[in-house]
């Protein structure tokens, strides 16, 4: 067993029991702060993998900008704990059944059709440097030009769709 | 050295808890939260794949991935607001003013 596994299974762990502490807070504040977690030892993981653009930009985007307008509109709408309510008795222990099918089957497929022999290797000093950045950065603008400036439209439409409709109508204006 | 099955399985499991919150929970935002885990799994295993076959394509699919992930919390969120200013209760079972 070397370090490299170790390491693996200590963040696996946090990040399977953060994600399990998100699906089961009572409270939809701790929910998302055990989302926080996660978010964060994923990005650890991003990093174990040779992908330091990739980590930052997870911690930054997902753990400070979505998990804050996340927490801002559960404190804003004041539903931290809703009454639970008994409309589909039957739906929570067959949904629980299928979770476990589909995680049955997919761990039985990756070991038994599509194993493969990778190993991932810890990246060396240079992978974490900006060498790699700007590598990443070439490939971003060279080949990806068009996605790129498309997902600059998307965010705007998004940004304005999201004023318009929050947007209080004044009484009267048409 | 880990094998890249690992890493895999990891996020297998962790679409799997983020389709369960999905399926059981009755609060909105928390359904949102499963689903940003559900996005977050498949840039696991993207990126995971991206360090193996040494390519930069996985991490700009996840950079991508992130960006609409941003896009789509705006939106959803903005509108999670308006549902609850319109019915004063945002639980998914009372959402079916649509139901014919």
């Amino acid at each position: 067993m070397n370090a490299d596994l170790i390491v693996f299974l200590v963040l696996s762990l946090i990040t399977l029991a953060s994600a399990l502490g998100m699906l089961f807070s009572n409270n939809a504040v701790y929910s998302a702060l055990f989302l926080v977690l996660n978010f964060v030892t994923v990005a650890v993981f991003y990093l174990l993998l040779g992908a330091p653009f990739i980590a930052m930009s997870q911690i930054t985007v997902y753990a400070g900008a979505i998990m804050v307008l996340f927490l801002f509109v559960i404190m804003l709408l004041g539903t931290e704990n809703l009454a639970p309510s008994n409309s589909l008795p039957w739906q929570k222990p067959l949904a629980i059944l299928l979770a476990v099918i589909l995680a049955v089957e997919s761990i039985y497929l990756v070991f038994a059709r599509a194993s493969s022999s990778a190993v991932i290797t810890a990246p060396e000093l240079a992978t974490n440097s900006m060498e790699n950045l700007r590598e990443m950065a070439m490939t971003l603008f060279n080949e990806f030009l068009l996605p790129f400036e498309v997902t600059s439209i998307l965010l705007l439409v998004a940004m304005v769709g999201a004023i318009v409709l929050t947007k209080q109508e004044k009484a009267g204006a048409k | 050295m880990v094998p890249v099955d690992y890493y895999i399985i990891l996020s297998a499991i962790l679409f799997t808890i983020g389709a369960l919150g999905v399926l059981i929970r009755r609060n909105p935002l928390i359904i949102f939260m499963s689903i940003e885990l559900m996005l977050n799994a498949g840039n696991l295993a993207f990126v995971a794949f991206s360090s193996v076959h040494k390519s930069f394509d996985g991490q700009i699919f996840v950079f991508f991935v992130i960006a609409v992930a941003a896009a789509e919390v705006a939106v959803g969120l903005a509108l999670i607001v308006e549902i609850f200013k319109t019915k004063k209760n945002i639980n998914i079972d009372d959402m079916n003013s649509l139901k014919g």
